[in-house]
């Protein structure tokens, strides 16, 4: 067995072999690395011609039109563009968007800027289990509301939204729904034919593809415009200006493709090894699960250990990689945003970890993972003053802290 | 298949991917996650960052990366104007077309923009460019033209605008790996680059710029970059961009002077065997590997098509124009009667063109404008 | 975030980890910081009749820097006089350990928790003379 251990998935995943295969023709002068908008010549035609497969496979996992597809530099910039994108082009109709607490910075940080912009922003609260309530959105939903935006699956906790009932409620209303699907394409089944949604955003290094790739889903019927937020060359019909990077689309079009013939198996296998987690660190005192364990995505297991602080447990834990809240908050020094909303304490907050599973993560990994939890948390709950009043019986919420900072 | 389309992409070189292999596979981790191997994808961002930084004479805390040049160019133009409230902008009419458009969206939201006239030569003369300048004004000018590969005086332009108090960008994604850039004495305020016209990766770039500028991110989330683009670091990207740049840097006069001398012989055979054709740009300071032609009568549309069925692949100006059909707002711009430009022909050369290549490049050509002109003359009879 | 040798070193073999009684006189007891802060420090001091330190014991709630900031602490205080153990700074521990700007905090945290426990002690010669008086 190798160490560390990976077990961060939902940070980001390793390039499957068969996708850097696939992305290595497309590079270097034995391959086809030419312009894909370069019209004069075979090295351009065969670029272009490999990204309409690309854009056909990743057009497959989802049930949408490859023309419905608009390549990206990732899932940052295909939230960025949805939103922005839709406010900016129906800002006539309305200027009010509803979105959740609990979503990707990605999303929250652009919903901000439209604020900045003179936008109505409304961020919903979840409930306990991190799910959206379906009234409270309802009740959100306004006359000058001119999009929805709420992610599939949350990147911390890994709890799988009703996307379904959000989308018929959205589109009985004619309001747009955007839908973050950058932890979901892959590991839950997504049918744009039956869905609701008007855009979704897509990742590839996500589920075994390159980083800095993305997609943006944007509906032809009922056709949804978007106002293009980087400007140029008018590539991708005119939604996203920039010469394609076709070795990134290819590996991202072989990863959709290849998750779409595995995922049923993979998906079961990567369940089997995250209740086989759960299961083993049952026993332990003050753990806390973090988000609903039945909508829930199969590879994430978000654990607080209470009364340890999560940046010294990850740090005790050095043999397997996991985080700590997102990859993107990490550098901070505040509590999981997410975690914080759906009303865990801030000790709760602090202690916690993020388990994610996936395509390579092994038994004998999973059971190493159990022992050295176990021991790292003991030994720090000996280091930890908070350990010892819980012990005593002194009630930790009732103390008034001397907090200066 | 002979390439002759540098300007529009080059070929990845193969020490390139091997620097970028590691960080597909092995080291793939998040470069923001707390753990050992995402330290790791770290430090070779920063390395990267150096290696660009160095490249360009910047400091790397000046180097921002984006998803390419068209990006750095929409970061550059909007996040400046929208960061400092500027209420001018000044771009010339050669620009590529992610500055243009750019510069078009910022017009859509009341943003008075200029546009700077260029001379027949192809270049911006500096001095009647000057009288268009006004204080506070957002000013674009590229550091070499992508279909002339003419070079803008872009020290003198920076000097002038930063007399009147204007900011200076200066696109330099054609001029990089082929004359040597120095950012701090330039004069410019911020420099666009793209990864795979130095024969790096597509779907990288990077923006230098003086940190004293107040830029807008244009991608908001997770505060990657600074701030300033967020977004998960293309790791692998970024770490062949700064692999490009070094090998670039370390390569550029031997590099320089090998295409120098193909596409001298170049015009020299193509003036001998081609009478009447014209060589855009030519009066003007050229970067050392672009040869943009028109024949006339001969279009150049019919002519690409031909040279690609005789295994060469030229451009017919900018690629991401090439869709749309019409003709080069480059020459348009430089006054170029549409007919003629119409014919327009861009032969670009890489610093792996040999002279083979050059020398059957030439045969061929004149070979299928002789068929043209007798199909021509046939019809005519 | 790289953490130096010393930080790895005082994480993985903290110093002086444990507790004292918090009622006897000779013991002072500093705990700052909070829960919602992501750290607590709890540092008990043991101090002789010459006022000297004689033994110093830590508890903390925290990062791998907080842990190491109260470890290398109480290996400081001991032997030193109340006095001198007030005059440590949080840059000299900040410098020890070589600890990055985002966690400096940790530093502060290690000197209030010296400050603290220092008070609390006198507060209780305080009460003890009042007491005898």
């Amino acid at each position: 067995m190798r160490l560390p251990i990976y077990l961060d998935y939902s940070a980001t995943t390793p390039v499957d072999a068969r996708v850097a295969e696939k992305m290595s023709k497309f590079l270097t002068i034995d391959g086809v690395f030419g312009n894909p908008a370069s019209r004069s010549h075979a090295f351009g035609w065969a670029a272009e011609e490999a990204i309409d497969e690309a854009r056909g496979h990743v057009a497959a996992l989802i049930n949408a039109d490859p023309k419905e597809i608009v390549w990206t530099s990732g899932a940052t910039e295909s939230n960025n563009l949805a939103i922005k994108g839709v406010a900016h082009f129906y800002q006539k109709k309305g200027k009010h968007i509803v979105t959740c607490k609990t979503e990707h910075k990605a999303v929250l940080d652009t919903c901000r800027q439209l604020e900045r912009e003179g936008f109505d922003v409304t961020y919903l609260d979840p409930e306990t289990n991190g799910l959206v309530d379906l009234n409270k959105l309802e009740a959100a939903l306004r006359p000058d509301t001119v999009l929805v935006s709420l992610m599939h699956v949350n990147n911390e906790i890994g709890v799988i939204q009703d996307i379904g009932a959000i989308g018929a409620m959205t589109r009985a209303r004619g309001i747009l729904l955007h839908v973050d699907a950058a932890q979901s394409a892959g590991k839950v089944p997504i049918d744009l034919e039956t869905l609701a949604v008007d855009l979704m955003s897509f990742s590839a290094h996500k589920i075994y593809g390159p980083k800095g790739m993305g997609a943006l889903y944007v509906r032809r019927k009922p056709r949804v415009r978007i106002e293009p937020q980087m400007h140029g060359g008018g590539h991708e019909r005119g939604m996203r200006s920039g010469t394609l990077a076709t070795h990134q689309i290819v590996g991202m079009g072989e990863a959709f493709r290849i998750a779409g013939a595995e995922m049923a198996a993979e998906n079961e296998r990567v369940l089997g090894l995250r209740n086989r987690l759960w299961v083993g660190l049952q026993g332990m005192e003050e753990i806390h699960l973090n988000g609903d364990m039945h909508a829930r995505v199969a590879g994430n297991l978000n654990v607080s250990f209470n009364y340890v602080e999560g940046e010294s447990l990850i740090m005790a834990l050095k043999d397997i990689a996991v985080s700590s809240g997102s990859a993107c908050t990490s550098a901070s020094l505040e509590p999981s945003y997410v975690l914080r909303a759906i009303g865990r304490s801030d000790e709760l907050a602090h202690s916690s970890i993020r388990f994610t599973l996936g395509r390579y993560t092994t038994t004998e990994e999973v059971d190493y993972t159990i022992k050295l939890v176990r021991d790292k948390v003991a030994k720090l709950r000996e280091l930890s003053p908070l350990w010892d009043m819980y012990k005593e019986g002194v009630d930790i919420s009732k103390i008034q802290w001397a907090a200066h900072h | 298949m002979v390439y002759l389309d540098h300007n529009a992409s080059t070929p990845l070189d193969a020490r390139v991917l091997e620097a970028m292999q590691p960080y597909l596979l092995a080291n793939f981790a998040n470069a923001s996650a707390l753990y050992r191997e995402g330290r790791v994808a770290r430090a070779a961002i920063d390395q990267a960052r150096e290696q660009v930084a160095a490249f360009v004479g910047a400091h790397p805390s000046q180097v921002v990366f984006t998803s390419g040049g068209t990006e750095a160019n929409n970061l550059a133009l909007k996040g400046a104007v929208l960061g400092m409230d500027l209420t001018h902008v000044a771009v010339s009419g050669i620009e590529h077309s992610s500055v243009l458009q750019a510069a078009k969206a910022l017009q859509r939201r009341g943003v008075t923009v200029t546009q700077l006239p260029v001379e027949h030569t192809g270049q911006v003369d500096v001095t009647t460019a000057s009288g268009h300048l006004t204080s506070g004004q957002w000013v674009t000018l590229m550091w070499v033209n992508n279909e002339t590969g003419v070079i803008q005086e872009v020290s003198a332009m920076a000097a002038a605008a930063r007399e009147v108090g204007a900011f200076v960008h200066c696109d330099a994604v054609q001029a990089a790996g082929k004359l040597r850039i120095d950012f701090n004495t330039s004069g410019a305020h911020v420099l666009t680059l793209s990864a795979h016209k130095i024969n790096g990766p597509k779907g990288v770039g990077a923006m230098v710029f003086d940190r004293a500028l107040d830029i807008e991110p244009l991608l908001h989330g997770g505060g990657h970059e600074h701030g300033l683009r967020a977004g998960t670091e293309n790791v692998a990207g970024i770490v062949g961009f700064g692999a490009a740049a070094a090998l670039a840097a370390a390569e550029l006069e031997a590099r320089v002077a090998h295409v120098s001398a193909l596409r001298t012989l170049l015009e020299a055979r193509l003036a001998a065997t081609l009478p009447g054709i014209t060589v855009f740009g030519q009066q003007a300071p050229r970067i050392c590997n672009t040869s943009f032609i028109a024949v006339p009568d001969v279009h150049g549309e019919t002519l690409l098509t031909a040279l690609d069925a005789e295994g060469f692949a030229v451009g017919s100006g900018s690629a991401c124009e090439s869709k749309t059909g019409q003709p080069s707002h480059v020459l348009m711009a430089m006054g170029v009667a549409p007919s003629l430009a119409e014919g327009a022909l861009r032969i670009s050369l890489g610093h792996a063109t040999t002279l083979t290549e050059i020398e059957s490049f030439t045969v061929i050509l004149a070979k299928v404008i002789a068929q043209f002109r007798d199909m021509a003359a046939v019809r005519l009879a | 975030m790289a953490y130096s040798d010393k930080v790895l070193d005082h994480y993985e073999n903290p110093r002086n980890v444990g507790s004292f009684t918090k009622d006897d006189p000779s013991v002072g007891t500093g705990m700052v910081g909070a829960p919602a802060c992501g750290d607590v420090m709890r540092l008990q001091i043991k101090v002789n009749d010459q006022g000297v330190i004689e033994d110093a014991r830590f508890k903390t709630y925290g990062c791998g820097s907080a842990i190491a900031s109260s470890s290398l602490l109480t290996e400081w205080v001991k032997g030193k006089t109340l006095d001198q153990a007030r005059e440590i700074k949080n840059t000299d521990i900040a410098t020890e350990l070589a600890l990055p700007p985002v966690k400096i905090h940790c530093s502060v945290l290690a000197e209030d928790a010296i400050k603290a426990a220092i008070d609390d002690f006198k507060s209780k010669q305080h009460v003890d003379a009042k007491k005898t008086a």
